[in-house]
């Protein structure tokens, strides 16, 4: 079923090709750098990955990750990918929709801010949530006295996550509902619809590839982030473990194949997210590459 | 639905885009608002819907104050100059779309907002598109699935943003027609903007000439030709020449001379604007009492000869219309006297 809105954006495509003017010989050198680079640095590693899982056969390999540890670690991603990602699709899109439909005082500076997860390290974002709710923390104590616990269990990594994560959909639509305007809102209230019926049936469908695009790369990352969970969670075996920590915890011991086992799922969720992420370009590339053009 | 918008302000950041706006808008009427690009028709329109809210002054519909209403609550039917249809919705979907969000017992049934749609596409003449996107549609068709997408909700006033701008001439003149048509059909009150002086004159029953965000003149297409009020009217319907001229002693001067024009009774004596039509004006042999001036530059214009006159001590430029076979537009230097005219005070 081709979407017939594809066609209105046909246009944008065009003026790409009309830039290369590079002699075919510089054009093999450059394609070729980049495909070794490629081989190298991204493809290699994927082999090993696979590679070492399987070193000692299928057996071992579903043996390591049947393990009770390995199990909790995975459930683990998964729920905190199950909280933090939701959230985070509430956040963007409310985000996203306040900066690119209105015009209020502060709004550069919200901007900005989205962008903030991007420019710090993950580690640092992981430290603040121990200096805000550690036992020496700023909230430490009162939380101590209410019975809440957030660092080194669950609560803490989600919100590790969320932080790390939450410019990824807010980053996606502002550009895409921008470029949009106000015109397709601004007829739907005229024709008698409220706020909420208006969001709904004009605006959400208007950016939905985007918006799935956005998903797609902050669960990815929910999934994989490392340094910012790392310092909340505390390594607590089977309990605040999630994959990429329990990746690290069973190459240190030594077990190769449990590491690579729980890595090459990982890798398969990297893999399955580039596929998808390429059909969704390949369909909806004038819509996602409206979003990129920022 | 009569519309009556009473002493209008409108600033944005500061910037006033309208500056005490009055009009009154009869019921059923087609009314065109024209003017210059950046008059304020489309705020004037917008603020007409609810779109925007007035810095100053009030909107009412009938007796009641509109702007006090939300856009929902004002039930107009917009139509946006780039049309605004929903892309992801077909044809069908989108005219249904103002039954569809209704609450309660007023939203008519899937089975009866599918048949008002098709009624719809009928009236607007695309029977038969019900499950086409927009995408796959022609600009004119566009501009007719959004008039009758504006019509679905029964409005009170259908307002219409140069609903033919994005079009080609021919497709503009056809649908210029059919929304007569469709007007004298429905009966609903009608506002559209426009800055095609023809489409306004030929089809508006009353036309708003609107610049700089002041309203210059409402009329019906013959009062606003035949009649302006300001040089801004005369020059920006039809075509139109002007002269500055002095009033001494009831007659009109040019430079020195008089030229043989009685100035009206109550005009002040001292500097002033003289406008005509070019081609309204009356070719003289002789000259006590006209203008004359020296031929500077003349061109064909279809079945016409324009001729550029330098006139009076300042060599003002003056364009004036000849008949192609008429003798003057051979000589170098022509008398005339306008048949129609007007006198402004001078700016
Ligand atoms: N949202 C806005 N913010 C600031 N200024 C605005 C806004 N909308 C309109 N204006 C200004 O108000 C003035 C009138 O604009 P408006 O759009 O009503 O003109 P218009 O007569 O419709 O012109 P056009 O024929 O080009 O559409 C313009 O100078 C415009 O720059
Ligand atoms: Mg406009």
């Amino acid at each position: 079923m081709a979407d017939p809105e594809i066609k209105t954006y046909e246009p944008h495509h065009e003026s790409q090709s009309a830039a290369v003017t590079e002699s075919r010989p510089v054009r093999w050198v450059a394609m070729g750098t980049a495909f070794a680079f490629l081989a190298v640095f991204l493809l290699l590693p994927l082999i090993v990955v696979f590679h070492e899982a399987l070193a000692k056969g299928i057996g071992a390999y579903t043996e390591a990750l049947s393990s009770p540890d390995t199990r909790s670690a995975i459930r683990l991603t998964l729920l905190v990918a199950a909280i933090s990602v939701p959230l985070n699709i509430v956040f963007g899109i409310s985000a996203a929709w306040a900066i690119a439909k209105f015009e209020f005082k502060g709004k550069a500076f919200l901007t900005t801010l989205i962008d903030l997860p991007f420019s710090v390290s993950p580690v640092i974002s992981g430290l603040v949530y121990v200096l805000l709710f550690g036992a020496q923390g700023l909230l430490g104590e009162w939380m101590k006295a209410h019975g809440l616990v957030i660092l080194f269990a669950v609560p803490g990594i989600v919100l590790a996550t969320i932080f790390v994560t939450f410019p990824f959909v807010a980053r996606e639509l502002i550009p895409l509902m921008q470029e949009q305007g106000n015109g397709d809102e601004e007829a739907a209230l005229s024709l008698g619809a409220n706020g909420w019926q208006t969001f709904w049936y004009v605006t959400l469908p208007n950016v939905k590839w985007g918006l799935l695009y956005g998903v797609l790369l902050c669960n990815a990352r929910a999934m994989g982030e490392f340094g910012a969970v790392s310092v909340v969670s505390g390594h607590i075996r089977g309990l605040t473990n999630t994959m990429p920590l329990h990746v690290e915890i069973l190459y240190n011991e030594y077990n190769a194949v449990g590491a690579f086992a729980v890595a090459s799922l990982l890798a398969g969720l990297a893999l399955v997210t580039l596929v998808l992420k390429t059909l969704l370009e390949m369909r909806y590339g004038a819509e996602i590459a409206a979003a990129r053009g920022h | 639905m009569e519309v009556r918008v009473t002493n209008v302000r409108k600033e944005f950041e500061r910037f006033p885009a309208l500056h005490d706006v009055s009009l009154d808008i009869r019921s059923g009427e087609l009314i065109a608002l024209l003017g210059p690009s950046g008059s304020g028709k489309t705020t004037l329109l917008r603020l007409i819907a609810g779109l925007e809210r007035p810095t100053r002054g009030a909107i009412f519909f009938g007796d009641e104050d509109a702007s006090q209403k939300s856009i929902q609550e004002r039930n107009v039917g917009f139509v946006f100059q780039h049309y605004a249809l929903f892309r992801h919705m077909t044809v069908a979907d989108n005219i249904g779309f103002g039954l569809k969000v209704r609450h309660g017992a007023t939203r008519p049934s899937a089975q009866e907002i599918r048949r008002r749609a098709s009624e719809l596409l009928d009236l607007v003449q695309l029977s038969g598109l019900e499950k086409r996107y927009p995408a796959q549609l022609s600009g004119g068709q566009r501009q007719r699935v959004a008039l009758a997408r504006a019509m679905a909700i029964e409005p009170r006033v259908l307002l219409l943003d140069e609903p033919f701008g994005a079009l080609d001439a021919q497709v503009r003149r056809e649908l210029r027609r059919w929304l007569r048509e469709i007007h004298d059909q429905t009966g609903h009150t009608t506002v559209f903007v426009t800055h095609d002086q023809e489409e306004a004159l030929e089809l508006a029953d009353r036309v708003v000439v609107m610049s700089q965000g002041r309203i210059e003149q409402v009329g019906t297409a013959d009062e606003i030709y035949d009649t302006p009020n300001s040089p801004f009217v005369y020059s920006f319907i039809g075509e139109s020449s002007s002269l500055p001229v002095k009033v001494d002693n009831g007659e009109v001067w040019l430079a020195d001379r008089p030229i043989g024009l009685q100035a009206p009774p109550h005009a002040p004596s001292g500097e002033a604007l003289l406008c005509f039509r070019p081609h309204d004006v009356e070719l003289l042999d002789g000259c006590s009492g006209c203008i004359a001036g020296t031929v500077a530059a003349s061109r064909r214009v279809a079945s016409t000869r324009r001729v550029e006159l330098e006139v009076g001590g300042e060599r003002q430029r003056v364009e004036i219309e000849l008949p192609v076979d008429h003798p003057a537009a051979q000589k170098s230097r022509v008398a005339f006297r306008p048949r129609r005219w007007k006198l402004f005070p001078a700016s």
